[in-house]
């Protein structure tokens, strides 16, 4: 892919949760020595890829894996570690807050509960107009009341209940609104976490509906983290899959369906339940997810896999990768051709 | 004709609010025969969960079932006693709940917990009861039982509790598991493994479960039967195959046809306009028709029996279908 069509690009992303506690704490005993010892999650290692413009980047695995505090450092909710941001060819991660205020506004993130995300004490008119008058300081009342109105029509929440409070909408109406809110400021690139895990099977489609009109009528380009896979294959253009804060494999939705390389993708995607089809062998891993405080060594998916041999257990698999970069896996039996 | 292991008629459960009764379950009707898996579906708020909690007269205080029976190896459940009652749970018909600690207590060790279940219900030795709880622990794949056997709950993943659970639900053989969205709080692929083991399970022993979930793709894996529920009654029983081949209530065939998968990948999704009405706002007449793109004439004024439909081999509770 051009570098032109690149929108953000992640390098080398680290990012820990020192969980230490106090210092008394962190004093260890060990061969009759005090230490002193610092304990971390390691929540995301060393993830890179780049998401393009326009397209729908699903990153999906199991709870715990990192989706979560990926999508927070990338819009900047979080400092990474290590590891560098970057918006189209703007290194953005070390910016100050003044310099980011413009990248800020051109991220924005949509989470999974629209309950805990709207302020219970703000009308929906307040909600929409707070980030645009944060960020357009300039913009007049009269422009920002037209804006809320165009927006609130565009996600489909009636226009006329723009003095209600959250607690009057449904669960999907609120989603919508924080849709619109995310929509107040024109973003370019927007992460969804779970956007619709919470809300009703009926209510799903409305919104996953209300993204896909979104990326056209605004011309959005989206990171959507969901653990639904059968929403993946519909909506997105490549996925991202993440074990243990490691991305395995990343391709385009047509190729990570057909032809997962991947064992651990084989093993989430031979998992779906799907209507209509009567129970299908699915591939057993062995074992349970390690915590993410002590990553196993070498592959940090090796003592589940069932192709793990020797090296697979002392080194880390590079990404290997193909279709112009576009996709890549990091296996150990892949490369080998042995999986 | 045979009798049914489980037959539900007419059920009816309100609750008892300050502002008057609420009827949460209205009319809600159907049999499990054994071995047979049921499963209902529908959205949060359907009734689902009030209608696998009335079985066995779980129904917390402000709720009351106010009409109807429940027929149970000769007897209906809502008519006798609480200690006949208590019997029944857990020794011929046990529940599996979405959250594993409302079954699990924190501060016993599983072991003291499954000998305890035993032992309330049969007349064996200590010794005698672990061992079995050590063989139920082997059943839903838990490695080294003897030594998990002395820890607490905590110590265990959540899929581990959810197969323990499991595990004390089978442990004194029941007729009917009653399984309330046993995997809705677990990853895809620990949802499969609990579901298959769950399946497994039942086939064995010949059990039969009712099977409580929003998920349609779970449902149509291990079920023969679905019950659709919306705002209170059941709008659609019959075959699984049938129902997600061929569903009948427009309700059912908008869930089925919203599915991402049913329309080609990035299309717009088909949708069922609004949501669900909350109960204490019933529209009359069919409570799906403010959604309901056929709706006409007696839909707007007189609610829809749940009955056979033309020549198809189920029920359906729609004016046109
Ligand atoms: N603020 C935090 N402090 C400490 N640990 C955290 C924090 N946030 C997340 N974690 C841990 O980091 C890991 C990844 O979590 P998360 O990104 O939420 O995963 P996901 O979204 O994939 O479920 C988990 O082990 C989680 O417990
Ligand atoms: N404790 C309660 N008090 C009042 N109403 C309740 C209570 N529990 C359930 N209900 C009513 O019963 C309806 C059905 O609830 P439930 O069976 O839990 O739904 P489901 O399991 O399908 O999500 C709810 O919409 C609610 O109106
Ligand atoms: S690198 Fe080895 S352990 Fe890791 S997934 Fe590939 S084969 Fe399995
Ligand atoms: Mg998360
Ligand atoms: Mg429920």
């Amino acid at each position: 892919m051009h570098r032109e069509n690149r929108l953000v690009t992640i390098n080398k992303l680290v990012k820990k949760f020192d969980i230490s506690g106090g210092f008394l704490d962190q004093l260890k005993i060990e061969n009759k020595k005090i230490v002193r010892k610092k304990t971390f999650v390691h929540a995301v290692n060393d993830v890179s890829f780049t998401v393009n413009k326009g397209e729908i980047l699903s990153v999906v695995g199991e709870s715990g894996c990192g989706k979560s505090t990926l999508a927070r450092v990338v819009v900047g909710l979080y400092s990474p570690w290590s590891g560098e941001i970057f918006y189209k060819d703007k290194r953005i991660d070390n910016l100050d807050g003044s310099q980011m205020l413009s990248y800020r506004k051109k991220m924005q993130m949509i989470f999974q509960d629209p309950y805990a995300s709207l302020n219970p004490r703000m009308t929906v008119k307040k909600t929409l107009e707070e980030p645009l008058r944060f960020h357009e300081p300039s913009i007049s009342n009269s422009e920002i009341e037209e804006k809320v109105l165009y927006v609130m029509e565009q996600v489909g929440v009636n226009p006329k209940w723009a003095d209600r409070y959250p607690h009057e909408f449904s669960g999907g109406q609120r989603q919508r609104v924080s849709i619109a809110r995310a929509l107040m400021v024109d973003p370019e690139f927007i992460v969804a976490d779970e956007p619709i895990s919470a809300l009703d099977v009926s209510i799903q489609a409305q919104i996953l509906n209300l993204l896909m009109d979104a990326r056209d009528n605004f011309g959005l380009t989206y990171m959507l983290i969901t653990h639904d896979l059968s929403v993946v294959e519909h909506i997105s253009t490549r996925v991202c899959v993440m074990y243990l804060g490691t991305v395995c494999e990343i391709a385009p939705v047509r190729n990570i369906f057909s032809n997962p390389l991947h064992p651990y993708t084989q093993a989430l995607l031979s998992a779906i339940p799907k209507p209509g089809v009567k129970k299908k062998e699915h591939i057993k891993l062995k074992g349970e997810v390690p915590t993410p405080i002590v990553l196993p060594t070498g592959c940090v998916f090796h003592t589940r896999c069932l192709y793990a041999d020797e090296r697979c257990r002392r080194e880390i698999p590079k990404p290997l990768s193909y279709d112009n970069g576009e996709s890549f896996v990091a296996c150990h039996g892949v490369e080998e051709k042995r999986i | 004709m045979m009798e049914h292991l489980l037959e539900v008629n007419n059920l009816e459960v309100k609750f008892k609010l300050r502002t008057g009764e609420l009827t949460a379950i209205d009319n809600v009707g159907f049999t499990l025969d054994k071995g047979e898996r049921l499963g209902i579906v529908g959205e949060s708020g359907a009734g689902k969960s009030v209608t696998g909690f009335s079985i066995i007269n779980l129904i917390s205080k402000p709720g009351y079932i106010s009409g109807g029976e429940i027929m149970f190896e000769g007897k209906d459940l809502t008519r006798v006693s609480e200690d006949v009652l208590r019997h029944i749970r857990g020794n011929r018909i046990s529940m599996i709940f979405q959250d594993p600690m409302m079954t699990l207590n924190p501060v016993f060790t599983i072991g003291e917990q499954m000998a305890e279940t035993i032992l309330a219900h049969k007349n064996i030795s200590r010794k005698d009861a672990l061992e079995i709880s050590v063989e139920k622990l082997r059943q839903v794949h838990i490695p080294s039982p003897e030594t998990r056997l002395n820890q607490y709950p905590h110590e265990f993943s959540g899929g581990m509790r959810q197969r323990i659970v499991i595990a004390i639900s089978l442990l004194l053989d029941p007729a009917i598991i009653i399984a309330d969205e046993p995997t809705t709080a677990l990853d895809v692929t620990i949802q499969a493994e609990i579901m298959e083991l769950l399946l497994e399970l039942c086939e064995k022993n010949d059990t039969g479960m009712i099977l409580i979930t929003h998920d349609l793709g779970v449902v149509s894996q291990v079920t023969e039967k679905i019950a659709v529920m919306y705002a209170g009654r059941i709008v659609e029983i019959g075959s699984t195959e049938n129902i997600v081949a061929n569903p009948l209530h427009p309700y059912t065939k908008g869930l089925i046809k919203a599915l991402p998968g049913s329309r080609g990948t990035g299309e717009k999704l088909y949708q069922i306009p609004g949501s669900m009405p909350n109960l204490t706002e019933m529209p009359k007449g069919c409570a799906f028709h403010p959604r309901c793109e056929l709706a006409e004439g007696e839909c707007f004024s007189k609610v829809p029996e749940l009955i056979q439909r033309g020549n198809f081999r189920r029920l359906a509770a729609c004016h046109k279908f």
